[in-house]
């Protein structure tokens, strides 16, 4: 009988959230949107960059060095500087990156004094861009030192033989795979969670249901379930477009994967039932879970930006972020192919992360209804 | 009352569809300038709907409507400088105090700085709130904040106030009070049109319309409507009106 | 115009009222930005390297200490063999792995020609990319100047040298957040500025005053800026507190005109909160207006050159860039608190984003409807 009730209630709560066709648009369109866009469009790469040149040579050698430069795809030749003065103005307009300064009598000087200067001057205000870019043409130019020395001995050579592990080509997309899942799980389980709990507390039906027959736990549960297959199926469709549009592998054991996935879905709704059972009201849960939940795990969870980058105080401080520890899980099994022996370790923590998110929120909500 | 005759209302044909569902099934009256007109149905009749339409907050499907001399179709913007509305849902701001919520309203009905002064002084001692004065919305009872809707309602004077159930959820003494304030409008000349369920209210009004499923089933005086129905009270006449649909419907 | 006032300090009334309001909008922004501008950074530095030295020579020590004489790696691991060094990369430990082969000293005298293994994790392939420059160009400066030593003691051909030196403008020190900070205080301001306003007119939705206001005569256009005024004052004072965090905290001289930062600000501002105002007419609950203002930040913010270069962008990409608002308040920023450009230098940016204020104020007055269908 009580089961039988029980499932009458789940049914309504899935027809409750699924009737919402907008936030459903939104909730499904999110991670789709974010995974092409990080598939398609953004990249650290750098390709393409606006350079202008100042050649006072216009001998053949500065002409040569020019197309070889152009020629390559990380650079476009924006502009020709007539004197130093355009330089600034060049940088100031925003769209030139570097500027390639040809000295006068460039060939002259190669080949009567062995030496010739061309200056490098980059728009350093993004430094990583300006140190990619500087080392790109200096490495052009080197090649071309080389080629002037032909058929001379050089004196050693060193070949250095580069292995891309994980990432031959170096997808953008297969980072951000993990961590749009992560997010998105985020926003589903815990914010929708907390913010639909908060607002049955608002409206007072809460507490009709809880003096219902259906025990506590059912209730919270029958809440609970259709988030947790919501955010399940969403993770799903992220998974199968990364696989099948943008190739990102499943090199470790697809099913520890979906038990890790169902793992961090719990955590997170734990957490989302731990918000509502704080906050008073929806905007309060809203809050809350925006500037405490989604906020700190964009920022902190190695999403975006890598962990190792930042400064120890905010290093540690990840550690108590239930986010850093999936997404790290999900590149190890997805990428790495890493099995159960090196994730144990992360799937404790989450474990762990769960258990105390649901005693902290029973007993809120015990200490509330009493 | 010294209704003088003139129509400051006037609905012909009036038809709101929503879809397949016709919420208010082409009406037709007319109200009197200085007239406290009752609007009386079930829950689900069209009274809001109806309501909505004539003051501007939905369109109509079809039909005719001139409401304080203006067109509904062409002239909205002049009929809301000539009404007043107070809705079904409280509508003052909780986190604003009593006298912020006057100056704000009868500030974006364009009234001047003095004479918004003035009417604000005398709104309040009229309703006796001058104790409540910089107090928050929400931490004045139920009663005394219908009673400032109201009285806010009908701060830049308007010619006509419509109230779509302004009594719900009132204990009867406030309800009472709420009355006085109503009459004493319609005193200054203001038209009062006045939806409600409560059908101890309608005796109060000058003439009562009464709908049912979307349409006008009876429009008198509450006397001729006791007399047309054989009732000894409005409650009776509304439920000879309503029973047979509701028996039609079940 | 007297409307329009009263809007405004109803607006100001209801924000300052609400307690948790003002922290809000004062103290996140600066809490974010000094944590952000440490947390968001691609810069490359202090990597994990995980040395394999099988040769042992002078030479190998040579390049070793190469490598840990530069900011870029961190020597964090040595050993003898590869497993080893594997199992750390893939338990996430260290980022890459050189490998000297044994006999590297060997081939080098004797042969000219020598070897050497670089691996590195490219899970992040951007910064893989920049590891693999950065370690490239360590290991041909040594070359060269192994090739500069054996010239000198003359038993090799004169070569031709090109000399390439190089300098960095704008940025001499090359400090990272110096980059990102100008471009964080518009992120910072963004998210306030859309949120608030796309809750703004459902809220009244919600609690039902706004059918109140819709009584009334008041016109469109002066309901929308009487909205929008209190925002975008609000926008423009946590415009100054970061501006004063950049320049105290993070020692950041604005280089450019600040009169013209503020002219743009106001600018965009009236276009973000067009737009949170006109996301607030298209919905029925609050949430529904945070999902969606949520929504569109996202994407916004990714493709807004914030944290990725525009450039690097594919062309359709970059062609979408330029209906986003975000995109042209970074790029100003930085131009002209870094670089000094000048308002003849930003004309391009502020004509755009004048007409998408233009445009979004009006679609915002048009889809807000005093009379619903």
């Amino acid at each position: 009988m009580n089961r039988r009730r029980f499932f009458g209630f789940l049914q309504k709560e899935f027809r409750h959230i699924f009737r919402d066709r907008r936030t459903m648009l939104i909730l499904f369109g999110m991670p789709i949107v974010q995974i092409l866009l990080f598939g398609f469009a953004i990249t650290n790469e750098i390709k393409n960059v606006n350079v202008a040149v100042l050649d006072m040579a216009h001998d053949d050698v500065s002409r040569d060095i020019t197309n070889r430069i152009l020629s390559s795809e990380y650079f476009h030749l924006y502009q020709n500087l007539q004197s130093e003065k355009e330089i600034e103005t060049a940088f100031k307009s925003g769209k030139v990156k570097e500027v390639i300064v040809f000295e006068n009598n460039l060939a002259k000087n190669i080949y009567s004094k062995n030496i010739g200067n061309i200056q490098i001057i980059s728009d350093a205000t993004d430094p990583n861009t300006a140190n990619t870019i500087v080392a790109y043409t200096r490495a052009i130019l080197l090649n071309y030192q080389q080629e002037l020395n032909k058929g001379t001995k050089p004196p050693a050579i060193i070949q250095t033989e580069v292995r891309m592990w994980f990432n031959e080509e170096l997808k953008g997309v297969y980072l951000f795979v993990p961590g749009v899942m992560t997010i998105i799980m985020m926003l589903v389980s815990a914010m929708m969670t907390s913010i639909s709990l908060a607002r049955e507390k608002e409206t007072g039906t809460l507490e009709a249901l809880m003096v219902s027959p259906l025990k506590s736990w059912q209730v919270i549960l029958g809440k609970v379930i259709p988030y947790l297959v919501l955010s399940f199926s969403i993770t799903l469709v992220t998974l199968g477009l990364s696989m099948f549009v943008f190739h990102v592998p499943i090199r470790g054991n697809i099913f520890l994967l979906l038990g890790e996935v169902l793992l961090f879905v719990i955590t997170a709704l734990s957490f989302g039932i731990l918000i509502s059972s704080i906050a008073p009201n929806q905007m309060a849960a809203m809050l809350i879970s925006m500037m405490g939940l989604m906020l700190p795990t964009i920022i902190l969870s190695g999403y975006i930006f890598p962990i190792d980058n930042m400064p120890v105080p905010l290093q540690v401080i990840s550690n108590i972020i239930p986010a850093r520890w999936f997404i790290s899980m999900l590149r190890d099994i997805m990428l790495k192919g890493a099995g159960w022996s090196v994730v144990w370790k992360d799937t404790c923590v989450l474990a762990f992360m769960a258990v105390v998110f649901l005693f902290l929120a029973s007993r809120r909500f015990k200490m509330k209804l009493r | 009352m010294k209704l003088t005759g003139e129509n400051i209302i006037e609905v012909e044909n009036l038809v709101k569809r929503f879809g397949s569902f016709t919420a208010v099934d082409n009406i037709s009256f007319q109200v009197k300038k200085g007239e406290v007109f009752g609007f009386l149905g079930a829950n689900g009749a069209g009274k809001t709907t109806a309501i909505k339409m004539l003051i501007g907050l939905w369109s109509p499907t079809s039909g005719k409507a001139n409401v304080a001399g203006f067109d509904l179709f062409t002239e909205a913007n002049q009929i809301r400088k000539n009404i007043g509305y107070m809705a079904q849902r409280f509508s003052l701001y909780e986190d604003l105090t009593v006298i912020e919520n006057i100056q704000f309203y009868g500030g974006i009905y364009g009234l001047r700085k003095n004479i918004l002064k003035e009417r604000a002084e005398e709104l309040i001692s009229e309703l006796g709130m001058e104790s409540f004065r910089k107090e928050l919305i929400k931490n004045i009872p139920l009663g005394w904040k219908q009673k400032l809707a109201l009285s806010v309602a009908m701060i830049h004077k308007p010619k006509i106030v419509f109230l779509d159930e302004p009594t719900s959820g009132v204990d009867p003494i406030t309800r009472r009070q709420f009355w006085d304030l109503i009459y004493n409008a319609a005193e200054k000349g203001t038209t009062v049109f006045i939806t409600t369920h409560y059908m101890d209210e309608s005796e109060y009004c000058d003439r009562v319309s009464i709908m049912v499923d979307g349409r006008i089933e009876a429009l008198d005086t509450p006397a001729q409507l006791k007399k047309q129905f054989n009732a000894e009270s409005m409650d009776e006449v509304f439920l000879r009106l309503a029973r047979p649909t509701e028996s039609i419907s079940k | 115009m007297r409307t329009i006032i009263v809007i405004i300090r109803k607006e100001f009334l209801q924000i300052f009222r609400n307690r948790a309001m003002l922290p809000q909008i004062i103290m996140m922004p600066l809490i974010q930005l000094l944590i952000l501008s440490n947390a968001a950074t691609f810069e490359i530095r202090h990597l994990n390297m995980h040395v394999i030295d099988q040769d042992q020579s002078q030479a190998s020590r040579q390049l070793i200490g190469k490598f840990k004489a530069s900011n870029y790696f961190e020597l964090s691991d040595f050993s003898f063999d590869e497993k080893h060094a594997d199992e750390d990369i893939m338990q996430g430990k260290d980022r890459c792995i050189l490998m000297i082969p044994k006999g590297f000293e060997h081939d080098l005298m004797k042969e000219q020609h020598t070897k050497l293994l670089l691996n590195i994790n490219a899970i992040d392939g951007a910064a893989a990319g920049v590891i693999n420059t950065y370690a490239l160009s360590i290991i041909q400066n040594f070359n060269q100047q192994i090739d500069a030593q054996w010239i000198n003691q003359q038993q090799f051909d004169q070569q031709k040298i090109l000399n390439t030196p190089y300098s960095f403008w704008y940025n001499p020190y090359m400090n990272y957040k110096t980059f990102m900070v100008p471009g964080l205080i518009v992120m910072l301001l963004t998210m306030v500025g859309m949120f608030m306003s796309a809750q703004n007119i459902v809220r009244e939705k919600e609690i039902g005053t706004i059918e109140q206001i819709n009584v009334t005569p008041i016109k469109k256009a002066h309901f929308i800026i009487g909205k929008q005024v209190p925002f975008l004052i609000i926008g423009l004072v946590q415009l100054t507190i970061g501006l004063l965090v950049a320049r105290w905290v993070f020692s950041i001289h604005i280089l450019g005109s600040i009169p013209i930062i503020y002219l743009f600000a106001t600018v965009y501002l009236i276009t973000l909160l067009g737009f949170g105002l006109l996301i607030s007419t298209m919905v029925e609950t609050q949430q529904q207006a945070m999902f969606l203002a949520w929504f569109f930040m996202v994407i916004f913010i990714l493709m807004s050159g914030l944290f990725t270069p525009i450039e690097a962008m594919p062309q359709w990409a970059q062609n979408i860039t330029k209906f986003n608002p975000i995109a042209y308040f970074v790029s100003v920023m930085r131009m002209v608190v870094l670089k000094g450009s000048s308002i003849k230098d930003i004309l391009p940016q502020l004509t755009a984003i004048s007409i998408g204020g233009l445009v979004m104020c009006s679609l915002a007055t048009l889809r807000y409807r005093k009379r619903a269908g």
